[in-house]
């Protein structure tokens, strides 16, 4: 392979990156806000971004043939998805956390283990839903040609419209969080509650419903990630949840676990690396180490940063709790 | 202790009255009937069904009530090795018709081998799933070292494909029936511009930019429809015009589905023909619509002769015990002695349990709706 391909390629391949980053970034921050406020990995995070998909190509189907302009539908696609994606991180709190913590369980273990459980559940659910609803599990965002319409910028670089949508969603929902959590009343008391759930209510916060709501936000991401996702690469089937949440969650990890900004920036690193290693591996080995590797790059910076800087790249060092 | 006694005596009873149970013969199928590959797996147990509700009266008369005990195998190795571990601890199965899977019935036959359970497939065409020549396993459909080697006839000999892509999902099935492709298409002298594997099932961006970069004029992937469907989309959104091509794992009506305007064009080879490619088939296709209101699909017709085969071999082996129950391993003998014309063909096993000869099919999918059409068939005989 000669050199100029490789750099005629590298803006496009960045582009790729970008979008699969962001998209992780918004299921990353699901992870980092629970783990922020609770101290528990919430591993049934990647079936609300399943739920989520799942949602938003049924009304976005099912619509199509009313609702006349492809933005709009988008929008209430996302709008649908955002808010049954919220409702389900909710529920799955108020059921199964909740009840969990008030029983003063300390084990960590517990709600991990439950946390996978609903996992499963929610799989099959939704798998049962799908499969009597329409008798098959996978469902299709279908193409519309607005969404589809490419820019050709230079030769070997162009984007299609729906990437720039992708692209402004997920900007103005990181914005948007950020402004949530560092400007309003209820980022303060969010903030607070991960501090020291303890102190803060007596501050007069009521701890469990500022968990609730964090369980709302971060499903709510989850929901709209799931969109994008689906928009993206246009197939959901109720086990797409796996390896983007696995990987989100490694992005979270990596970033920082429980940092905002550093689930961010961690998605986009993660999604970055996973393209560039995808594309660039078969080309600079000839095709010896095929794109299937491109895996190891992320876990490998994983491992890495466990070994080196267990925090994370933002992540503040865990001091002794009393 | 006259409790204990009492509970003896219930638990003696109970004994004896599933002693009745032992009339009851059991032939499992083994497929995904739940996840992605449920689309395919449905139609291998529905064919068998049709196969064992034809047989159920003459069993009656030798005074066995015959059944057909469906089993999920997921897709998954694992999954298939517990559902094979369950049907060996079952006495009443005395046959498995499957798996879908070459990826899954390769560990699970090695469970069936130790109890002698004879399994039948229908669809699992990795060469080892015979090569290991074990008695109780056969197979009626094509293999992949012959089915590969007829797509890269057909891909380099007729459209000329001289860049070709290669694409594999990295299990036993795809990857062993994309290399077959690469060897005899290298042979062929057409130049194999990428070999890589992937188990992503929605992102195919990487493979995309790869294929974009290389431009070959022929992209085969070795793999299952629901990758097939969103990777040929994906490639025809951004624009590649290559031929798209794929093995039999293709031949699903979902593979449209999924695909949606992006399918039309798309080749297969396949060891399992369209319907309307065998004559002696037509009143199993009427009698199966009108018993599940769909017409039967892909390895349907397979099923029912597997099945056939391992109701012919029942037979015979009842026969053979003077009416009595058969072992299992009489049944694994019979199969192999099983001549018989079935719906796709006269169906005889050679020594490995690899039928005779099978033809392999090449359908193109001219739009984009299913079925395609087979546009050239191809009999060989599996090699020795």
């Amino acid at each position: 392979m000669s050199g100029d391909v490789l750099i005629q390629i590298l803006p496009s391949v960045l582009l790729e990156g970008l979008l699969l980053g962001f998209v992780y970034a918004m299921i990353a921050l699901g992870y980092t806000m629970v783990y922020g406020v609770l101290g528990l990995i919430n591993f049934a995070h990647s079936e609300v971004f399943m739920i989520g998909a799942v949602t938003g190509a049924e009304v976005y189907r099912h619509l199509l043939p009313h609702v006349g302009n492809p933005y709009l539908l988008l929008a209430i696609s996302i709008t649908t998805a955002a808010a049954v994606s919220g409702g389900t991180a909710m529920a799955i709190e108020r059921l199964a956390y909740r009840p969990l913590r008030r029983r003063g369980n300390t084990n960590r273990l517990v709600p991990l283990i439950t946390a996978i459980g609903i996992s499963f559940f929610l799989q099959d659910l939704v798998r049962l839903i799908e499969g009597m609803w329409h008798n098959e599990f996978f469902v299709n965002y279908p193409s519309t040609p607005a969404l589809e319409r490419t820019f050709q910028i230079t030769e070997m670089l162009s984007i299609q419209m729906k990437a720039i949508i992708v692209i402004t969603v997920s900007l103005a929902m990181l914005v948007g969080l950020q402004l949530l959590v560092t400007r309003t009343r209820l980022g303060k008391a969010m903030r607070a509650v991960a501090q020291d759930a303890h102190t803060a209510s007596l501050m007069g916060i009521n701890p469990d419903q500022i968990i609730s709501r964090t369980f709302l936000i971060g499903g709510a991401l989850g929901g709209v990630a799931g969109v994008l996702f689906g928009v993206l690469y246009t197939k959901v089937d109720p086990f797409v949840g796996f390896l983007p949440g696995i990987r989100a969650f490694t992005a979270a990890v990596l970033g920082g676990i429980g940092s905002i900004p550093g689930a961010m920036l961690g998605g986009i690193l993660l999604g970055q690396l996973e393209t560039s290693a995808g594309v660039y591996l078969p080309l600079l080995t000839d095709g010896n180490i095929g794109t299937e590797y491109k895996d190891i790059f992320g876990f490998l910076i994983l491992v890495l940063f466990l070994l080196f800087r267990p925090q994370g790249i933002l992540g503040r060092k865990e001091g002794e709790k009393l | 202790m006259r409790i204990p006694s009492i509970i003896i005596t219930l638990l003696l009873a109970l004994t004896f009255t599933t002693r009745a149970d032992n009339q009851v013969i059991r032939i499992a199928t083994c497929c995904p009937l739940s996840g992605a590959q449920a689309g395919l797996g449905e139609y291998i147990k529905l064919g068998a069904q049709m196969a064992v509700e034809g047989a159920q009266p003459r069993f009656a008369e030798l005074g066995f009530n015959l059944q057909l005990f469906p089993q999920d195998d997921q897709a998954t190795p694992d999954v298939g090795v517990a559902v094979a571990n369950r049907l060996v601890n079952d006495a009443s199965v005395l046959g498995v018709v499957g798996h879908f899977n070459s990826g899954v019935a390769i560990p699970a036959s090695e469970v069936y081998k130790d109890y002698h359970l004879a399994m039948v497939s229908p669809a699992n065409t990795n060469p080892k799933v015979t090569d290991r020549r074990y008695a109780n396993v056969s197979r009626i459909c094509g293999r992949d070292d012959v089915q590969g080697p007829v797509g890269a006839e057909f891909a380099v000999n007729e459209l000329k494909a001289q860049r070709i892509f290669i694409v594999q999902d990295k299990t036993a099935y795809g990857q062993g029936v994309a290399e077959a492709f690469r060897d005899k298409a290298k042979a062929l002298g057409a130049n194999i511009v990428g070999f890589t594997g992937t188990e992503e099932k929605s992102n195919f961006s990487t493979i995309v930019r790869l294929i974009q970069v290389h431009k070959p004029d022929l992209v085969y992937l070795g793999g299952i429809y629901d990758q097939a469907g969103v990777l040929v989309k994906q490639m025809r959104e951004k624009g590649i015009e290559a031929v798209f091509m794929g093995p039999d794992a293709f031949d699903s009506s979902e593979f449209v589905k999924i695909a949606q305007d992006a399918s039309a064009g798309t080749i297969y080879t396949t060891v399992a023909g369209p319907i309307d490619q065998f004559p002696a088939a037509k009143d199993f296709a009427s009698n199966f619509e009108a018993q599940f209101h769909r017409a039967p699909e892909s390895f349907a017709p397979y099923a029912y002769d597997a099945a056939n085969v391992v109701i012919a071999a029942l037979e015979a082996a009842i026969r053979a015990n003077n009416g009595a129950r058969p072992s299992r391993q009489a049944v694994c003998t019979a199969i192999r002695a099983v001549t018989m014309d079935g719906i796709t063909g006269k169906i005889a096993f050679d020594a490995k349990g690899d039928r005779l000869t099978s033809d392999y099919y090449i359908v193109k999918l001219e739009t984009a709706s299913y079925p395609g059409k087979a546009i050239k068939v191809i009999s060989s005989a599996p090699p020795q």
